[in-house]
Order: structure tokens, then sequence, then C-alpha cells
């Protein structure tokens, strides 16, 4: 049943963002910048988790879900480190992401060209 | 001047007759469908990462963005991602995968402007604004628990 919630949840969050760029003419860097935003707002008033709760991955692997482990990394670094928190939280808790998406863009980079379109 | 002004409001007029309309319905149908399955698989590789390396959750859901990053900057060193993203739309684009495609991509394009201003710079052409603006918002974020919370 996860499976399921996870498809849904998931599928919905990415419609969302098809409506906004073929309504709107938003390009998709917009709406990313719109999602990740929307994700830390929706995580800090409480509406992004329990998204999470019922969506799993659905919820996580969206971008939204990069912004809700900003906040949530944010908050508790600050519940535990006091204003400093507020600095190095987000960033701590995403730090694998990020770290492993240079990484391995820069040897995809390097490996390979871009195909022919 | 007044003549300039009119022919754009015809060009305007024309381009939005002559311009073909989205097909919201399918485009809708296929990024629900795409973005559907790429979450319900990293659900699938979460529950693995639990089960199988007894990872607690909160590590296994970052370890499972970690490897759909890894998957998704893959795919679009293979030329794949680009191809499912024809069709997907924001199904390709949303999900994370979708951010290592935005970091890989660009990468690749640039890469004959050389290692630092191709690759290294041009990576977060699309990246950055999104990390910008989360960490920003997130930094905002922990500011206002800081202060609520005294």
């Amino acid at each position: 049943m996860t499976y399921v919630y996870a498809f849904i949840v998931g599928g919905l969050i990415c419609v969302i963002g098809q409506l906004i760029m073929d309504y709107t003419k938003l390009t998709p860097a917009h709406v990313l910048v719109i999602f990740v935003t929307s994700g830390v707002i929706l995580t800090a008033v409480g509406l992004y988790e329990p998204l999470v709760k019922i969506g799993g991955a659905g919820a996580t692997i969206p971008i939204p879900g990069f912004g809700y482990a900003l906040a949530k990394g944010a908050i508790k670094a600050v519940d535990e480190n006091g204003i400093i928190g507020a600095f190095t939280g987000g960033v701590e808790a995403t730090a694998g992401g990020i770290a492993v998406a240079i990484v391995f863009g820069y040897i995809m980079a390097i490996l390979f060209n871009p195909k022919v379109k | 001047m007044i003549k300039k002004v009119e022919s754009n409001k015809k060009y305007e007029e024309y381009l939005k007759k002559t311009q073909p309309k989205p097909n919201y319905f399918k485009n809708c149908l296929w990024a629900f469908i795409v973005g559907g399955l790429i979450c319900t698989f990293a659900q699938i590789v979460h529950d693995l990462f639990e089960k199988y390396l007894n990872m607690e959750h909160v590590e296994a859901t970052s370890a499972t963005v970690m490897t759909m990053i890894f998957i998704g900057a893959t795919l679009t060193g293979l030329g794949v991602y680009d191809k499912i993203g024809k069709r997907a739309g924001a199904g390709s684009i949303i999900p994370i995968t979708g951010f290592a495609n935005a970091i890989v991509a660009p990468a690749m394009e640039f890469k004959r402007e050389g290692i630092i201003f191709g690759v290294g710079a041009k990576m977060f052409i699309l990246a950055g604004p999104i990390l910008v603006h989360g960490i920003l918002a997130s930094v905002i974020v922990g500011f206002i628990h800081y202060f609520l919370k005294r």
C-alpha cells in the first residue's frame, strides 16, 4: 500500500508542476525554485510532514522534499545548537545529496558527451 | 510610435492564434505516471535499504535521495533521461532525478569551455538558483523558529 501512496502523492506533485508550466509561461527553473521554497515554507508551518507520513518517497523525492529536508534540518539544528543551527542545519541535512550530485555530475560530464538532438 | 504599438498587439494576437495550445490533459497524465513511477521506484529502494542494510528510517531516506541522484546523473550521461523528459515534462523535472539532470546536462554541454568555467561553473546554472533559494528559505525558517521558541 505504501507504494500506491508513493505513486499518487509523487504523481500529483508532478501534475501541479506540469499545470503551472502549461498555464503560466514559467520555465522549469522557475517552477523548481518555487517548489523548493514552497517545500521549506510548508514544512515550517507543519503541512509537509503529514504528506511525508502518507506518501513516503512520493513526498521526499520530488523537489519540495528537498525543501522539506532543508527546513527540517534547520529547525532540528536550532533546537540542538541555538542560532548557529539556523545556518548549519539545512545544508548539513542535504549535504549528502548535494555532494553526490556534484561528484557524479562531474564524472558524467567528463565521461559522456551530449547526444546530438 | 502608435503604429508600432498596434503592430505589436497584432503580432501578439497572431502569436496567440498560431501557437499550438498545450494538450493539458495528456501532459498531466504523462507527468502523473512518470512522476509516480519514479517515486514508487524510490520507495522500493528505500524499503530495500531498511530491510537488507538495516538502516534507520531517516538514514534510508537520505540514502534513497543519494541513490536517485546517482541514477538521474547516470541516465542523463547516457542520454536516456532527456528522452524520458520529452514526454514526461514535469514528471521528470520535479523529482530529484530532474535535479541531477539539471546539473549533468549543462556540465556536459559546456565541457568544451574547460573544467573551470565550463563544467565547474555551468554545472550550477540551474541547480544554483534552487540551492540559493532553498538554503536562504531554510535559514530564515531557522531564525523564525529560534525567536518563536524563546
